[in-house]
């Protein structure tokens, strides 16, 4: 059974990070991750640019753009996509066109990944 | 188990939010300062033993209030204090505090904490080491050294204007809409010339000053976070990502400046880079353009530039247009002559600088410019001038030796010919 193990943590703090403390914390997390990938567990990771770059969109007959991460609590994570887009704009317009196809209510938070590593060949 | 860096991490960023709070209850700077610091020294002791509480913002309002009650009932009758292992983050009176709280009184708060900083009759370097100290929480022997001065005279200047902005009257109220926005135009712009003073330094002082951009990015990301949909502080902080993005590449190992077209632009910060993209992209998409946007979308075309020679030099002297409607001023027209000179040719740039010469002339950049765009075209002698009087006006060491090296290159094309 694969799981997606997700980060949750305070930006705040995080962002008050020292570049010494950030590099410790990244050194830390990729020997956990290169033994994982040894033991070919190891699939796609990514970290997330700060949620002041994030956009959400709100899916409905007329999807609303809304600036900031997806804030509501009646709603969960259920999953998610990694898309390339040329921009912004771009990402928006696919977001949207995802959303159609599920139909449903929701949203979609379109976030930039920061750093991407793929999945671990051995996987 | 908390460890250190952790803990000082969370203190520094719940600082702003917290401190903010304090005030609002005790309506006096010092007393929320020192509320504040009460709280994070409980916080160092009680922290590493029992963990992190939930919500560090809340517990640091809630004991950070308790501890000034303390301190005026031990004045008043020599009670013993109470026991900090008590004060469980779990405590009702503190979830009841969170929930009092929302987001617009955060929002607010610290708003209004950065504006108090913002007083009009404060000089701006004094209302950015205000905003250092009070909001940043930086000593002032960190803050004296970032700006290369004594110590004591860092606390005086702090402590004058800190009396000056104690006798301003900023009202507690929750603000109207165009208050609300006048006050953020107000901080916005300090959080920038705090970013500027960091980053206009030179190259032997820029270690020391690099803080200043860094902490300036960290204040535009909170703003950020607390006004998600305003284009401008969008803006800002796109801009100060982008700038902040080049530092690595605008010295060489000399230490001389090294231009825009000459960096080394592998070692530009690539995730700083695509993050300011995509903050510029979000603003953008508003349609309420303001200097700030305009200034992160010249720096974003530069940045997609993989090469030099690939910068989309007709983007940038549109978007230069688009600030001087926005923004008029001579630097600016000066910067769009650098983008027309690529298009057009530099005889096209001189024409434009020419009418600035008037109200530039006490300014380093403008007879730098007028003398590359000379040499550019041959004429030696007006190039020498030019490069002369900026040599003259040149702040810096590595400002006139940047100039020199042109006038150096000109000595060497006149000797080869000769």
């Amino acid at each position: 059974m694969l799981y997606a193990m997700l980060c949750y943590d305070s930006e705040d703090v995080v962002c008050a990070w020292s570049q010494e403390k950030n590099d410790a914390v990244m050194a830390d997390l990729g020997a956990v991750q290169q033994r994982l990938a040894a033991q070919g567990r190891l699939g796609p990771v990514a970290r997330l640019m700060p949620t002041t770059a994030a956009t959400t969109i709100r899916k409905g007959r007329e999807a609303m753009v809304i600036d900031g991460p997806f804030a509501e609590t009646k709603e969960q994570l259920l999953g998610f996509f990694i898309v390339d887009c040329a921009s912004l704009d771009e990402a928006i317009e696919t977001a949207k066109e995802l959303g159609d196809a599920c139909g449903s209510g929701g949203s979609f938070e379109v976030r930039p990944v920061m750093l991407f590593n793929p999945v671990a060949p051995t996987l | 188990m908390t460890d250190r860096a952790w803990i000082d991490a969370a203190l520094t960023a719940a600082r702003p939010q917290a401190v903010s709070a304090l005030l609002r209850y005790f309506r006096d700077l010092d007393a929320a300062e020192e509320a504040f610091q009460d709280a994070c020294l409980r916080a160092l002791r009680t922290w590493p033993e029992n963990g992190p509480p939930r919500d560090p913002v809340a517990w640091l309002i809630f004991v950070g209030r308790n501890a000034a009650f303390d301190a005026r009932r031990r004045v008043s009758r020599q009670a013993p204090m109470p026991d900090e292992e008590l004060i469980s983050d779990r405590e009702d009176a503190e979830a009841a505090m969170v929930e009092r709280l929302d987001d617009a009184d955060y929002r607010d708060g610290v708003l209004r904490l950065l504006f108090i900083c913002c007083h009009p009759d404060l000089p701006a370097p004094q209302q950015i080491a205000l905003a250092l100290r009070i909001v940043s929480g930086l000593t002032v022997a960190e803050i004296a050294r970032a700006f290369l001065v004594g110590e004591s005279a860092m606390e005086q200047r702090i402590t004058r204007a800190k009396a000056k902005v104690a006798a301003a009257d900023v009202p507690f109220e929750a603000p109207g809409p165009v208050e609300r926005a006048e006050r953020l135009g107000a901080v916005l712009l300090m959080i920038y010339l705090l970013f500027n003073e960091g980053y206009s330094a030179s190259s032997g002082e820029a270690p020391l000053r690099a803080p200043l951009c860094e902490e300036a990015i960290r204040l535009g990301r909170l703003l950020l976070r607390l006004f998600p949909a305003e284009p401008e502080a969008m803006g800002l902080v796109a801009l100060m990502l982008l700038q902040h993005a080049r530092a690595a590449a605008r010295f060489d190992e000399a230490g001389e400046i090294v231009l825009l077209d000459q960096q080394d632009r592998t070692r530009w910060n690539g995730p700083l880079i695509s993050e300011g993209i995509n903050l510029i992209g979000k603003a953008v998409r508003h349609r309420r353009p303001g200097p700030y946007q305009a200034q992160a979308a010249i720096a974003a075309t530069h940045a997609r530039a993989v090469r030099a020679e690939d910068t989309d030099w007709a983007e940038i002297d549109l978007l230069y247009g688009l600030l001087e409607r926005l923004q008029p001023s001579p630097v600016v027209t000066l910067n769009r002559a650098v983008a027309v000179s690529k298009l057009k040719g530099p005889r096209a740039a001189l024409e434009m600088i020419a009418p600035l010469e008037e109200r530039l002339a006490g300014y380093f950049y403008f007879f730098g410019v007028k003398g590359a765009l000379h040499m550019e075209l041959g004429e030696e002698a007006p190039a020498r001038e030019a490069f002369g009087r900026a040599i003259a006006l040149a702040r810096t060491a590595a400002e006139a030796a940047h100039i020199r090296s042109h006038l150096d290159r000109l000595q060497g094309a006149e000797e080869r010919r000769a």
